[in-house]
């Protein structure tokens, strides 16, 4: 068996808001991530995708759970071996305007890190690298933009130089927090296209944090999709297969309800009735099932009381909720 | 009102806003921004109009202009803003352009609301929004007192909220989408005849985004008023809108109802950015963005705004500007091609 490239392992993460109260942003999640492969998180505002992302980027400590990179613990890692796994995961922010250095020409940007991490020799060789990194990111001609600033770029520009300082240091895996989000509608297609190319050239493997169920779906078409609600995931699976044909009542009210320029969709579409329209506080997180208190489908004892397990079934997708494994009984993988 | 005789008027009255040639600049270091270029559209009795575009394409600007709130460095340069109020059959009709300072701020709520895109910072957070609901009557010498209140709970109650809990609530005690909602409802509050919403379901959850969308098209069917919003979200217009206006370098580059938008579109833009963006159902191959990117607001292109990045773009279209076209009497578009331009994409955007 090979080993999974990231695997998190029963995560939980946890947030001090007073002197004696807690939230649980992450709530036990499990998942894995092969090399080459995407996987898209997706949820509403405070389900936990972006503190999932960077706990799995090294970027924030596990409270509770392991978080693995090529069969080791993380937080293990120490010296070389640390050293190669934060080069190896890369983070790629969503607001290019604020995660670039204003004062720092393109070149500086991009020849910071081939210094740094020694990977290029003299400064003929450094160029050509930053020269073919930025042609990498469809930055062209790259001498017209090496001794620009920032603020001389356009919004999507400037993220695709995010994504060539990245690439510096060869990663293997790289996180994608909203990266599109503030790009304009025109663009994204282009730049997720560019990151899709980059994974297949460079055998890149992705975490996409996105809320954007359709282009979740787009970016992952051959991947995964992880459907995160109040810290966990409700619902995990192929992403085709997940947004044509959502099991968790979660899935299937947020599908419905997510305005789409389909046209002819939006206009056939029934919306599904939630319970409640309030998202509970993460500070009084409901028993059992959290999603109960709003689930359109609610049973009554089970749901209230017992904690659903994310439970794989026969067609590839993991399911966590009562009722669905339930009527799947017959198909548990 | 009830909508049927919403639809009466809307036929026998004139349109409740005409924009004639609306020239809007900013002036900055390097030269004039010209965020609005002749910028014409007549917003009907009880209509929903979406401007779409992307950053930089003059939507707020318009809105902006509109309710004539542009900052220092804007300038309405040309150009005519008729509003018409109807009241009791008859039509009032005000050239805003025209307006003094004390009548504008008249203008402004009672006429004409506009609801901004941060619905986070339109609140003082000190205030309870009775209290904020109170100033805004004052202002205007509108009700007050329980008659105010009762207005407020009413509208409370239409936008979905829980109108006793709200009325003593401070801004920090509502959430995101709760905030929008009362914010519209402050909008509606002096029952004004033409509401423009900014960005109104931009950095709210799907399910809040769903809710606000309901409680809209839900409004619209309750109270009589005309509607402008501005959204760089396709799937907004879809939901909402009448008619759409899609906006590229400051300019209304083709307007029509919203079907046609989507199923018959005649302008490359439109049908790049309906390309552009995914959808649930569609193929992934069918997705495709559009080369390039928008223009610098500065330093414009020749001819057509749009040739650096359309495929079918020819000699004429680098040096002439195209006018509005009308392939349908209620369907215009400024491009020299729309006669072909949707066939020849329709394979695609590269020819």
């Amino acid at each position: 068996m090979t080993v999974p490239l990231i695997q998190m392992e029963n995560v939980s993460r946890r947030f001090q808001v007073k002197r004696d109260q807690y939230i649980t942003a992450v709530n036990d999640v499990s998942l894995t991530v092969d090399e080459g492969e995407i996987l898209c998180l997706v949820g509403e505002s405070g389900c936990g995708k972006t503190t999932a992302g960077k706990m799995i980027a090294g970027l924030l400590a596990t409270s509770e759970g392991r978080v693995f990179y090529k069969g080791q613990d993380i937080a293990q890692l120490k010296g070389q071996a640390f050293k190669d796994y934060r080069l190896a995961v890369q983070m790629v922010h969503q607001d290019p305007y604020a995660s670039l250095n204003p004062s720092h020409t393109i070149y500086e940007t991009i020849s910071f890190p081939l210094k740094r991490h020694n990977l290029a020799q003299g400064d003929e060789a450094i160029q050509q690298r930053a020269r073919k990194l930025l042609t990498m990111v469809d930055i062209t001609p790259p001498d017209d933009f090496l001794n620009k600033f920032p603020h001389q770029l356009s919004g999507g520009q400037r993220q695709r130089v995010s994504v060539a300082r990245m690439l510096t240091v060869n990663p293997s895996f790289i996180v994608a927090d909203e990266a599109v989000s503030m790009v304009d509608v025109s663009i994204r297609i282009s730049l997720l296209n560019t990151l899709l190319e980059l994974k297949q050239k460079m055998g890149l493997a992705v975490v996409f944090i996105t809320h954007d169920l359709a282009l979740a779906k787009y970016f992952a078409w051959d991947g995964a999709i992880a459907v995160m609600y109040l810290g966990k995931i409700v619902e995990m699976g192929p992403a085709r297969r997940v947004v044509d044909d959502p099991q968790h009542p979660y899935t299937q009210v947020l599908l419905s309800a997510v305005p789409d320029a389909d046209l002819d969709a939006t206009l056939q579409r029934e919306p599904i009735q939630l319970r409640s329209m309030d998202v509970p506080s993460l500070l009084r997180l409901p028993t059992g099932c959290s999603f109960h208190p709003r689930c359109p489908y609610f049973e009554g004892e089970q749901c209230e009381k017992v904690i659903p397990q994310l439970t794989r079934l026969k067609s590839g997708v993991s399911v966590a909720c009562h009722l669905v494994l339930r009527e799947h009984e017959a198909d548990l993988a | 009102m009830s909508k049927s005789t919403n639809q009466q008027t809307s036929k026998s009255s004139p349109p409740t806003l005409s924009v004639r040639n609306l020239v809007i600049e900013y002036q900055a270091k390097r030269g004039a921004v010209r965020a609005g270029r002749d910028i014409s559209f007549n917003l009907q009795r009880g209509e929903a109009v979406a401007l779409i575009g992307e950053s930089g394409s003059g939507k707020t600007t318009a809105g902006l202009g509109i309710v004539r709130l542009l900052p220092e460095n804007a300038q309405i340069k040309q150009g005519q803003i008729i509003y018409r109020r109807l009241e009791n059959g008859r039509v009032t009709e005000t050239d805003v352009r025209a307006l003094n300072d004390r009548q504008l701020r008249q203008f402004r709520w009672k006429e004409c609301a506009m609801v901004f895109q941060a619905a986070l910072n339109a609140f003082n957070p000190v205030l309870r929004i009775s209290a904020q609901f109170g100033d805004t009557a004052r202002a205007h010498n509108y009700l007050r007192g329980r008659k105010l209140k009762e207005r407020a709970l009413h509208l409370f109650d239409l936008v979905r909220l829980d109108p006793e809990r709200v009325w003593r609530s401070y801004p920090h005690e509502l959430s995101g989408g709760m905030r929008q909602r009362v914010l519209i409802a402050l909008g509606l509050l002096l029952e004004p005849q033409l509401l423009i919403l900014d960005e109104p379901t931009t950095a709210l959850d799907i399910l809040t985004q769903r809710n606000i969308i309901d409680m809209l098209k839900d409004l619209r069917k309750t109270l009589d008023f005309s509607l402008i919003f501005i959204s760089h979200d396709l799937s907004l217009a879809v939901e909402l809108a009448d008619r759409v206006a899609t906006m590229y370098a400051g300019r209304i580059v083709e307007l029509c109802d919203v079907y046609t938008t989507f199923k018959n579109p005649a302008h490359p833009y439109t049908i790049g950015l309906i390309n552009a963006v995914p959808t649930l159902t569609a193929h992934k191959d069918r997705v495709t963005s559009i080369p390039g990117s928008p223009p610098d607001l500065i330093d414009l292109p020749p001819g057509c705004k749009f040739h650096p990045r359309c495929p079918l773009a020819d000699e004429r279209c680098r040096t002439e500007e195209p006018g509005m076209e009308n392939p349908t009497p209620n369907h215009q578009a400024a491009c020299w091609k729309w006669q072909s331009a949707r066939e020849s994409l329709a394979g695609g955007w590269e020819l």
